[in-house]
């Protein structure tokens, strides 16, 4: 009798652990860039997550019932972490491309840069193509911004002014030598929040979004096989969004009019 | 290899390359005349004259190209900073413009270089050719615009052929302040298409004809130039 309820009591025990060990496994584990990308997710002096897009990570895991953990990877090496099963999906910012979706599935859309653009303190915030005829825009060479500016603006009669860096850009609107610089709205607001931004500058707006330029935007990266997943972080995404969460933490950031977010994405 | 951009950017490439040609043409010219006096003053100019000019040599021939251009078009543009009032200036549209500031700063950057070969080009005319000179009775103006200069001009002739091609092969830091020139152009085409190294190898290509007719160029003037060698 004595051995028997040994026995039982050892299995229950064993079973306790292994489902306690299996609960923990249930967890699910995300990775974002190691380096930091404040405001969306960095890492403060203790170690621990903040910003944007780490709190909208555990809101969306709040949706689902689940416990969420973040780790940090090389972005270079993020994908085949992905795939060798590292983690369950990337949550850190990653651009939905045709070319990494032959490798992973994306969810829907989380949130998209809005594209803005700045110009001197003062001036007339109409920002229609044709309002911009004769006026001059710098963009950074060789991004969708570039191209954007290239589609529609200088189409419209404005002219392009390329720069090798952002700074650069910002830096010839502050002495006047472009009219108005476009780029991400999150960039593009740091730079109106520095010294010199604030001297010069202000934001005029948010340009139409246009996907086939400036690309779908940001969704969390899963292996393909884990349909259930996806499906079950769309289904966050959907609840969240339809609570105006998504809407409610951009500005508790301060990230309001920078971004464009679900539902209207 | 991709080529099937090159049809639609033909235009777009020969304005780049008309805008290289200009640069090169325009600096060339001035930058050489500049050097002229920069390098004979260190010869035989007062001695205040002759370390100024060393210095101007040092300091241009010592720094580099793209870091002068970049303190002069940005720096000057965090001054304008202050000024909003000179935006309403006749001067701004020369003044918002890069490629002004490539100009500027390519022929005083030249100057630098070429008149440190004017200097050895003027050392190197021997002396006894000027005092015969000299001796005939003629001024010193003279004796320069005569002897000296013409000797001198002929014995850095292969040395100037050779900064030239310098010159053409450092256009492309014109693109560092918005200057489409050839180099701007494989900017453009890697923008829009996301083809990046065609372009650049059709680059290369333009580059070494370029540098092989400023070569033919050279070699017909200083054959032309009979010389004892």
């Amino acid at each position: 009798m004595k051995l028997t309820k040994r026995l039982v009591l050892g299995v229950a025990t064993a079973a306790s652990i292994a489902m306690g060990v299996s609960a923990a496994r249930a967890d699910l584990v995300f990775a974002t860039d190691a380096a930091p990308y404040p405001p969306f997710t960095s890492q403060n002096a203790a170690g621990e997550w903040e910003g944007w897009e780490y709190e909208l990570l555990q809101a969306l895991c709040a949706e689902m019932n689940e416990k969420c953990t973040l780790i940090p990877i090389a972005w270079d090496g993020i994908i085949p972490a992905l795939l060798e099963k590292k983690m369950d999906g990337i949550f850190g910012s990653m651009s939905i491309t045709d070319e990494r979706k032959k490798q992973i599935n994306f969810t829907s859309v989380y949130y998209n840069s809005a594209a803005v653009l700045i110009g001197p303190k003062g001036g007339d915030k109409n920002i229609a193509p044709d309002a911009l005829k004769g006026k001059t825009i710098g963009a950074q060479a060789s991004t969708t911004h570039a191209n954007y500016v290239e589609k529609y603006f200088v189409a419209a009669g404005a002219t392009l002014k390329t720069y090798k860096g952002q700074d650069e850009a910002n830096a010839d609107l502050a002495a006047g030598r472009v009219d108005y610089v476009q780029a991400d709205g999150v960039t593009l607001n740091s730079f109106l929040q520095s010294d010199d931004g604030k001297a010069c500058c202000e934001l005029y707006g948010a340009v139409p979004l246009d996907v086939e330029v400036l690309g779908p935007g940001v969704g969390a990266a899963i292996r393909k096989e884990d349909t259930a997943l996806l499906e079950k972080i769309n289904g966050a995404i959907k609840s969240y969004a339809a609570k105006g969460g998504f809407e409610e933490l951009a500005k508790k950031h301060g990230l309001s009019g920078l971004l464009i977010l679900p539902p209207n994405i | 290899m991709d080529f099937s951009w090159l049809p639609k950017y033909l235009p777009l490439l020969f304005s780049g390359l008309s805008i290289t040609l200009q640069l090169l043409l325009i600096t060339m010219v001035l930058g050489f005349l500049l050097a002229v006096p920069l390098g004979l003053v260190q010869v035989t100019g007062p001695r205040w004259l002759a370390s100024l000019a060393r210095g101007y040599c040092t300091i241009m021939r010592g720094t580099p190209l793209l870091i002068q251009l970049y303190l002069f078009y940005y720096g000057l543009g965090s001054i304008f900073q202050g000024f909003p009032e000179l935006r309403q200036s006749f001067l701004w549209p020369v003044l918002r413009e890069g490629y002004y500031y490539v100009v500027v700063a390519f022929v005083l950057n030249e100057a630098g270089y070429a008149g440190e070969i004017f200097r050895g080009g003027f050392l190197s005319v021997p002396k006894g050719e000027l005092e015969a000179a000299r001796a005939y009775g003629m001024s010193p103006w003279k004796v320069l615009s005569r002897v000296w200069l013409p000797r001198a001009v002929r014995n850095v002739m292969p040395a100037l052929g050779v900064e030239t091609i310098q010159i053409l092969k450092s256009t492309p830091a014109a693109a560092l302040v918005t200057v489409v020139d050839l180099f701007g152009v494989a900017d453009r085409v890697r923008q829009e298409t996301y083809i990046i190294y065609p372009p650049l190898i059709v680059l290369m290509i333009v580059y070494l004809v370029l540098v092989f007719i400023i070569t033919r160029i050279f070699s017909r003037i200083e054959a032309q130039v009979p010389s004892k060698r």
